[in-house]
């Protein structure tokens, strides 16, 4: 987030496009509804009639996969009527003009079509935030988990900076990170192209000093991306393979595939809490201890760095992660030892520049923690980027053509699949799962079918119905409902039984390598019951 | 403007109320249906002080202060008027202490401790009602309640679901949620929030481990789902977490979610992973962490030597600590020498 989570409950406008804010962030969901009440304007863009659009001032129920052509039609709207910030434009933005000559192609009519809206709503829309003093955009997996999902962010930031809602209190380009420390990884360097804070793997400056700060030589080549890895296991390209805390054999696109590739791998460690789906493949599973077993810290969204304490002793004979990788380490040759997660802290700090006034003793002090950018040890760290001046100088409008998503539905395959959170379980369900009181309120896997729909094919609320896409099928329960298109369909991904992502689409974005999960072609049958199959 | 309180002079801000003062100064005024972050209520009659010149004594939460204003917080005028509403509030109450699960945290306790009431003096009718157990995480126990609109105040204003709301009139008021029907099929989202803060054994977590407020201790953390991070305290006895509070002094300002809330039994679940695990003939067999690292590194010996350090890949972890992720990265890069480390980020 370019802003705080602080911000959301006095907000004048709140735009929300892909995210189910209320489900998927309750805390700041509900932040957003305490806006409403307080007067906020509401602008809310989700294929589904997600609880929050039940309060929108302006509810827009696109098609999956036409962000970028509504949000070119909402700059559209702005630039025909001359609502933009023309001060903020020329003071502190540059291209401008080219993004013109872009939307001009955009109308609300030809967008209209695009989404399946209408075009008074668009040009309602459009009008609401480009009006408001300051107005924020939230958004999550719903924009970037695409093919153009690298695209659809960029178009995000083209309408705040187009109204000069970049740098201001109430407003900025908040995406909503989903997992509790998905920054924090991004911020440490858990990416193929980054050191920590961005530092490219590439440069010759920042793998000089890492080289001396870690005293070791370093590749500079740019490592491979998650499904890029996953193909190598396939080649045998790559032959060693250790996962930390994650379960693709849920989470990931096109199971079977990733199914292929784990089975395939020469060794295969994990490191984990549960013996999940994707352990249950390893040739050595390492214990891990849970967040209540360990110290450390986690950076949330709103890139606030805070405390994670030991409350109990590690279950059996788990280790804190930090310490069982320090170990491998040790046991590979590296003699580097750390006595506790504060002095890795301190070494973080000493790399990061971001990072480099943060403390355990700062952390301590603060209850609040501190927000990165924090420089140095009487930093205060940053709640809002780019206030004073844009990062880079001048914000840069980056115009993005809508490009359709990779697979759309045919006569085969009739059906937009697409794929999200609930608000009883978190991710693959290895931790909630294990709750029985979540799996009372949500006990399976479902997809979300229109009522006609249902009629049409004779499909009743609970009824089994079969699902299959170009790379597998399954068998999951009928939700009847009214909250999604006839032509779409929703499924929870949380569930390893009737699992989402044995249908999903494997097609990357060509810039970010992040899968297509929320937009396949499937088609749908009444699954046979049990006595009518034998 | 300028106010005295209790004989002495302040000076203070003048859109607060006596209440806002009193806590700043660290002036103790008891409450039961007070919260900082909703609309004062003027319910629960215990925050009563006598304003000079006022007719009768005022509730300090929602009178506002006035420049030369003489407030007495504590004098025997409203120490009795506190006592009788406390009096009051004790006869319709199930003096079930004993065996009640909020004993020691109970806000009600403590004021009948603090003002030397034993039981309720008014004999006569209580107040019945059936306990609410639909929901699979949380009670209503009417008949504990003491109505000070805490609970429903936090779903109407701060976590906007509008799931309860009072029922009837009068003596026969409870909390309920629409037609009765039970939380189960309302609007609750289990969040727990009013759980939260309920000051007496109205709304407690249904809870299979018995524990004494007294005996356990609070652990301040951040919670391990989304994104948001959540402050929460966890609580602990004999090494086992047994229940989560939110912060108030954190980002999200006292509220949670149903998975921050009640979601912590993963932690001491029986499946959790306790030992390293070889594969041996398609059989997971427990090992020591000195075969398990041995194994990788005769794995990892062998296979850089054949095929090189681009051989390897590594996936660091969402759901791990900032230094968890920083030591991941570190090893493949500074310690195996490739640059493939990836995370879930785009999942």
């Amino acid at each position: 987030m370019t802003n705080t989570i602080k911000e959301v409950q006095n907000s004048e406008c709140m735009f929300i496009i892909g995210s189910n804010t209320t489900e998927n962030h309750p805390v700041i969901g509900a932040m957003m509804k305490q806006a409403k009440d307080k007067g906020a304007k509401l602008i809310v863009a989700d294929p589904r009639r997600i609880e929050l659009s039940n309060y929108a001032d302006v509810y827009m129920q696109i098609e999956p996969g036409t962000n970028i052509a509504l949000l070119n039609g909402m700059m559209n709207v702005i630039v025909e009527k001359k609502l933009y910030d023309k001060k903020y434009i020329d003071d502190r933005t540059e291209n401008f003009e080219e993004l013109v000559e872009l939307v001009k192609e955009y109308t609300p009519e030809r967008v209209a079509k695009i989404c399946g809206i209408n075009e008074e709503d668009i040009i309602k829309a459009a009008t609401i935030y480009a009006k408001a003093n300051s107005a924020g955009i939230y958004y999550a997996m719903g924009i970037t988990q695409h093919s153009t999902g690298t695209h659809g962010v960029m178009s995000i930031s083209n309408l705040a900076l187009m109204c000069g809602n970049v740098g201001k209190e109430f407003g900025g380009v908040n995406p909503l990170r989903g997992q509790n420390n998905v920054q924090g990884a991004c911020d440490m360097g858990g990416l193929p192209a980054d050191l920590p804070g961005y530092q490219k793997v590439f440069k010759e400056e920042v793998v000089e000093k890492f080289e001396k700060a870690w005293g070791s030589t370093l590749s500079t080549k740019v490592g491979l991306t998650i499904p890029e890895i996953l193909d190598g296991c396939e080649d045998d390209s790559i032959r060693f393979l250790y996962i930390m805390g994650e379960n693709p054999m849920v989470s990931d696109p096109d199971i079977n595939h990733v199914k292929k590739a784990l089975t395939n791998v020469d060794f295969l460690v994990v490191q984990d809490i549960f013996l999940t789906e994707t352990a249950q493949l390893a040739d050595v599973i390492l214990p891990a201890s849970s967040f209540a077993e360990k110290d450390g810290t986690f950076t949330n969204t709103e890139r606030r760095v805070q405390r994670v304490r030991k409350a109990i002793e590690p279950i059996g004979q788990s280790k804190p992660d930090w310490q069982i990788i320090m170990e491998i380490m040790n046991t590979l040759g590296y003699k580097k030892k750390y006595l506790n997660s504060s002095s890795i802290m301190e070494e973080i700090a000493s790399v990061t520049p971001q990072y480099g006034g943060i403390s355990y003793k700062r952390l301590e002090a603060d209850p609040m923690g501190l927000q990165w950018p924090c420089l140095d040890e009487n930093h205060p760290g940053t709640p809002i980027l780019h206030k004073e001046a844009i990062a880079r100088g001048r914000g840069l409008f980056m115009p993005c053509e809508y490009v359709k998503s990779a697979e759309l539905p045919d006569k085969e395959y009739p059906f937009i699949f697409t794929t999200g959170r609930i608000l009883y379980h978190y991710h693959t369900r290895s931790m909630t799962g294990r709750v029985e009181g979540l799996n009372i309120l949500a006990p399976s896997s479902y997809v979300e079918i229109n009522e006609i729909t249902a009629r049409k094919m004779d499909i009743k609320d609970g009824d089994l119905v079969k699902l299959s896409s170009r790379r597998g099928e399954i068998e999951t329960t009928a939700k009847v409902t009214d909250i999604i298109d006839e032509e779409v369909l929703f499924m929870p991904f949380h569930y390893a039984e009737g699992a989402a992502n044995y249908l999903t689409n494997t097609s990357l974005d060509a810039i970010s390598k992040i899968p297509e999960l929320k937009v396949a072609a499937v088609k749908m049958e009444k699954a046979k019951k049990i006595e009518e199959a034998l | 403007m300028k106010i005295n309180i209790d004989n002495k002079s302040y000076e203070v801000a003048n859109d607060s109320t006596i209440l806002e003062v009193c806590k700043l100064l660290n002036i103790d005024i008891p409450t039961l249906c007070y919260d900082e972050r909703l609309t004062p209520h003027s319910a629960c009659r215990m925050c009563l002080v006598e304003v000079e010149g006022a007719k009768n004594l005022v509730t300090s939460c929602s009178t506002r202060v006035r420049d030369g204003m003489r407030v007495f917080t504590n004098n025997e005028k409203v120490r009795s008027a506190r006592r009788e509403v406390l009096d009051l509030l004790l006869s319709n109450h199930p003096m079930e202490c004993l065996n009640c699960e909020k004993s020691g945290r109970c806000k009600l306790q403590n004021y009948a401790y603090e003002y030397d009431l034993v039981d309720g003096t008014f004999k006569g009718e209580t107040r019945k009602g059936e306990i609410d157990s639909s929901n699979p995480f949380y009670i209503y126990d009417p008949e504990k309640c003491i109505l000070c609109g805490l609970c429903v105040r936090v779903c109407d204003e701060l976590q906007c679901s509008h799931a309860i709301g009072f029922e009837d009139r009068g003596f026969d008021t409870i909390v309920a949620t629409p037609f009765r029907e039970g939380l189960i099929n309302s609007e609750c989202v289990s969040c727990g929030n009013c759980v939260s803060v309920c000051p007496v054994g109205a709304l407690v977590p249904k809870s299979l481990e018995k524990f004494r407020h007294w005996e356990t201790k609070e652990v301040r953390t951040t919670c391990s789902y989304c994104g948001v991070g959540c402050q929460i305290d966890l609580k602990v006895k004999d090494d086992k977490v047994l229940g989560a509070q939110p912060a108030f002094d954190g980002v999200n300002q006292g509220l949670l979610c149903v998975k921050g809330k009640f979601a912590y039994k993963f932690i001491s679940h029986p499946d959790r992973l306790k030992t390293p695990l070889i594969k041996k003939n398609g059989e997971f067999v427990e090992a020591s962490w000195e075969e398990a690292y041995r194994l990788i590194r005769q794995k990892a010996t062998n296979i850089k030597e054949e095929s090189g350090a681009d051989s390897f890949a590594g996936l660091t972890s969402a759901r791990c600590t900032n230094e968890d992720n920083y030591l991941f990265q570190k090893l493949f890069r500074a310690v195996i020498g490739t640059n493939n480390v990836d995370h879930c980020a785009r999942l």
